[in-house]
């Protein structure tokens, strides 16, 4: 048993931070010295905080292959690994509005028959050479990621790019993995904790919409999809103008380059097949209750939000202060009030999903049946509650905790080639990443609340609560919080 | 997938599925590209103060941050009857302040310096995670310290039952309300025998954590929350010198407690086939069958683990490509050792697809087992777990800090009683086995007449 499995899961904190080009950051300073005396220790406060950390990065070598592809390689030679991800510009976002699943079902063929190998001599040769190959995607963007021992690169490399480039969609691996997928939907009937987050993305952008279903797609889309489709799809997204390689772990560029032109660079230059963006969702208007009856459930997942933001909204960095402060870490207003002081939950939590269009803002939690009316109601206390002026050391707080623990999130390889992701995704400033501290410590109080009022309208939220209906209606329909509808579990996931 | 998705509480991270997931490549491979990687290598200095803390430092600069990492040794195994789950209710407490730090301060200050902070229960000993900024590394000391020693100066009733209260929903979340949740729990309690540490689950029981009292804690600190019974280690970003100095200001001070008596369990052993079926709120069901094992370090732990590579590890393991992908009969499967100082338990769990039977499933996962049994597997076949465990160590060498980092894992070598630089040691442990010590280890210890079979089934349509 964890102290904190959920709130951690639930995820909030931005990706961190990353210094292109050069070099050093300086993480911040709080607190004085401290002197290091052997004398008994004072306990009559907490000590001092010295100078915070200057955290070196390497820098960000930036080159391309000779048919365009771009490549960022940073050294990082602590361990003899080597992280190689593909970036592909193409998502679920991308997906036809008669075929959703198409991005995801697509990237999850890709290692299932590529160039003259088989799925299971794919699978063989990747675990043999002690390498991780995997490949996925999201609704912004799909990759390919190699993590692998250094002395094997090549042959990793030769089995990355078949599996990028030739995958060969075998008609009984399409089967295979449709019946997998349509099996893994029914499964997530049973779990109230993936119930709600697909009703929440229902009530909040429609049927209609991208991003009001799972990036999986449907049953009734799974059941259509053909390898046809996904094998148009690859060949007009997939290419290199619409793509990256970003390297990080104990190579140099002089040594890598060569070895990534051998396995990418007959990549023909084709230009890729345009794209168009995810329309910005309406926004809510009045608020709404939903509750998913899930009988005999101990405990009722809760969801509450509406719209919120892009990733390249300017308030970027108010956001993420904000949601620390109300949602985003341990001792946030969300989860003190929930679990430390009513103890009705384990963890409670917020987030804005930053898309390249607006995803959801949204609070919740697992909340004990008995108390679900009451967890509502302290959950729109604290969302209301955002609106007035934060004080100076919670502002402080929020910030310290966001910017001195960045040097946390490069560890590894992964974490690291990670943030080169998503300063390649999101189309990051080359300054963004040695900027970021500054950034941070730049927001205001005023910033928070002008931020709180715009994207923080509680009245206007969805509520969707998945659990046991009979014993949580009366009291949440007591509440009076707006409208409130009933569905079953095969209401919400058709 | 080798891991299974147990919740941490469980034995399994004695044994860190999470490090075997991760590892990869040494000798095997060195023989075919001609060249051996370097050798793990993780150099530590040791010392114990005079209150019997033992504290290991080690230097990592890689990235300016300082894990500390404190074990102490005690968990579930330790708990009486009508107590279970209070060791790690007790767990939760050591985060709601000390003497002279405030009620939510252990928080605050950490978050104010960009520290993170957490904590876990096994069966056999609890581990408590602070990750900062090296800067802080002095405020980290002060605060593991103030809990080390003056925990009960501020302990109260109330701070009690508002940990019961999290705790049961952590339980709600974990257990009740998650599809299949419960079956761990049963499954503990058939294959151990009525009284032994491992029967009872660490999460404990409702009814436990109801009687659970601010006297119980009062008791339970002063017997295991000694310094003679927990080890520190502090990793990273570190001055050797300097570094000691700090914890002998901070910890020097922390009185000694009475030494931990042993814990002597009554032997277990499974001499039939024990058979269970329950139901749950779930659509399709699903298939446990386990063994009990040798303890961890002991011979044959090390095969198992091989074994579970060998049975669900990847497309072409055995029990995946009968199951899921030849015949497609199963959603998923899983094959765990599940390693502890007094005992390990060998899980296999199979998830049907919509319309097979668990007779069928079960009759092909009898046949697999069986192969094995009466010939080796491929050189081939081991090589591959090999060199995937061997690529899982020095993947799991870059983190210094939370669960599963350099400093959690000295602390487990440490406690298993060994050293506490036992990576190298640890790797040899699997790269010296070759594919009939596989099969021996199938033959001996997963036999079909002696284990436990617990099918969950989907309830009735009212």
């Amino acid at each position: 048993m964890t102290r904190r499995a959920w709130p951690l899961a639930f995820g909030l904190r931005p990706l961190g931070l990353l210094a292109t080009g050069l070099a050093t950051l300086v993480v911040g300073l709080l607190g004085s010295a401290t002197t290091f005396t052997q004398a008994g220790a004072d306990r009559s406060r907490a000590p001092g905080l010295g100078p915070a950390p200057q955290l070196k990065i390497p820098p960000i070598q930036k080159r391309a292959l000779a048919n365009g592809l771009p490549v960022w390689i940073v050294e990082q030679h602590e361990v003899p690994l080597v992280q190689v991800n593909l970036v592909i510009h193409t998502g679920s976002g991308d997906d036809p509005a008669n075929a959703f699943g198409l991005a995801s079902f697509t990237a999850a063929m890709l290692d299932e028959g590529a160039g003259t190998r088989s799925a299971l001599q794919i699978a063989d040769e990747v675990e043999f050479l002690g390498a991780a190959l995997g490949s996925t995607s999201s609704f912004d963007s799909s990759a390919v990621r190699l993590n692998t021992p250094v002395r094997q690169l090549r042959p990793a490399l030769a089995l990355m790019a078949d599996v990028a480039l030739r995958p060969t969609f075998p008609a009984a691996e399409v089967e295979r993995l449709r019946q997998e997928r349509l099996t893994a939907l029914l499964q997530a009937k049973d779990d109230a904790s993936a119930v709600a987050p697909l009703a929440f993305a229902r009530a909040v952008f429609g049927p209609a919409h991208r991003y009001g279903t799972a990036a999986t797609g449907s049953e009734a889309t799974l059941k259509a999809m053909t390898a046809a489709q996904m094998r148009a799809f690859h060949a007009a997204r997939y290419r290199p103008a619409n793509a990256m390689l970003i390297v990080a772990g104990d190579v140099t560029a002089a040594a890598v380059l060569p070895q990534l032109e051998a396995a990418f660079g007959a990549w023909p230059m084709a230009p890729p097949a345009p794209r168009t963006a995810v329309p910005s969702a309406q926004q809510l208007t009045a608020g709404q209750v939903t509750i998913v009856d899930m009988p005999s459930a101990e405990q009722s997942q809760i969801r509450i939000g509406w719209v919120g933001v892009p990733r390249s909204s300017p308030d970027y960095f108010p956001l993420i202060v904000l949601n620390t402060i109300l949602g985003g870490s341990f001792t946030s207003r969300l989860n003190q009030n929930l679990r430390e002081e009513h103890g009705y939950s384990y963890g409670a939590s917020s987030r804005f999903d930053m898309r390249l269009s607006a995803g959801a803002f949204q609070a919740g939690a697992g909340v004990q049946t008995d108390k679900t009316a009451d967890a509502l109601r302290e959950f729109f206390k604290e969302l209301k509650g955002i609106a007035a002026p934060v004080s100076e050391a919670e502002l402080a707080k929020a910030k310290n905790y966001v910017a001195l623990s960045f040097p946390s999130e490069f560890e590894t390889i992964t974490d690291l080639a990670a943030h080169l992701e998503e300063m390649a995704v999101y189309k990051l400033p080359d300054t963004y990443f040695s900027q970021y501290i500054a950034n941070v410590q730049a927001v205001t109080a005023a910033a928070v609340q002008k931020a709180a009022a715009s994207y923080i309208q509680p009245e206007k939220f969805a509520v969707v609560v998945v659990g046991d209906r009979k014993a949580i209606e009366p009291g949440v329909s007591a509440l009076n919080l707006a409208p409130l509808r009933t569905l079953s579990v095969d209401e919400v996931l058709p | 997938m080798r891991a299974s998705d147990r919740p941490p509480e469980g034995r399994a991270i004695k044994h860190c599925p999470i490090v075997l997931a991760l590892v990869l490549l040494p000798i095997a491979l060195a023989a075919q590209s001609g060249t051996t990687p370097p050798r793990l290598e993780v150099p530590y200095r040791q010392f114990q103060l005079a209150n019997g803390l033992n504290v290991i430092l080690h230097r990592d600069t890689s990235v300016p941050i300082v894990a500390v990492n404190v074990w102490y040794h005690v968990g579930s195994a330790n708990e009486r009857p009508g107590r279970t789950g209070f060791a790690h209710l007790f767990e939760h407490l050591m985060f709601e302040g000390s003497q002279h730090v405030k009620e939510g301060e252990f928080d605050t200050l950490l978050e104010a310096a960009g520290g993170n902070n957490n904590g876990s229960t096994s069966n056999d000993r609890t581990n408590y995670v602070v990750d900062v900024p090296a800067n802080a590394l002095e405020l980290a000391l002060f605060l593991e310290s103030d809990r080390m020693a003056y925990l009960l100066d501020t302990m109260s009733p109330e701070r009690v039952n508002g940990q019961r209260d999290v705790v049961k929903n952590e339980r709600r979340q974990s257990y009740e309300n998650r599809p299949y949740g419960m079956a761990s729990i049963e499954l503990d309690k058939m294959l151990w025998p009525a009284g032994h540490p491992y029967s009872w689950p660490t999460i404990g029981h409702m009814e436990d954590l109801t009687a659970a009292s601010h006297e119980d804690v009062v008791q339970f600190f002063k017997k295991y929350y000694a310094p003679n019974n927990a080890s520190l280690v502090i990793a990273g970003d570190i001055d050797f010198d300097r570094t000691r100095a700090l914890v002998e200001k901070w910890f020097g001070e922390v009185p000694k407690g009475a030494p931990v008596e042993p814990i002597a369990p009554p032997a277990a052993m499974l001499t039939a086939v024990k058979r269970q079926t329950m139901t749950d709120r779930v659509r399709l069901p699903r298939l446990f069958l386990g063994w009990l094992t040798p303890r961890v370090y002991a011979p044959g732990d090390a095969a198992l683990d091989v074994v579970s590579s060998v049975l669900a590890g990847g497309k072409n393991s055995r029990l995946y490509k009968r199951l899921i992908y030849d015949t497609q009969m199963a959603q998923e499967v899983n094959a765990y050792q599940q390693s502890g100082p007094l005992g390990s338990s060998f899980i296999i769990d199979v998830t049907a697809r919509p319309g097979r039977t668990m007779a069928e499933i079960q009759a092909a996962v009898d046949e697999e087992l069986a192969k094995l049994r009466q010939e080796p597997p491929s050189a081939r076949e081991v090589q591959r777990a090999l060199n995937q465990i061997e690529a899982s160590f020095y993947r799991g060498m870059q983190r210094v800090g939370s669960f599963g980092g350099k400093a959690d894992k000295l602390n487990s070598y440490f406690f298993a009683g060994g050293s506490p630089d036992y990576f190298a040691e640890d790797l040899a442990r699997y790269t010296s086995l070759s594919a009939v010590d596989v099969q021996a280890a199938v033959t001996q210890w997963l036999p079909q007449d002696r284990r436990v079979e617990l099918i969950v089934n989907p309830e009735e349509k009212k």
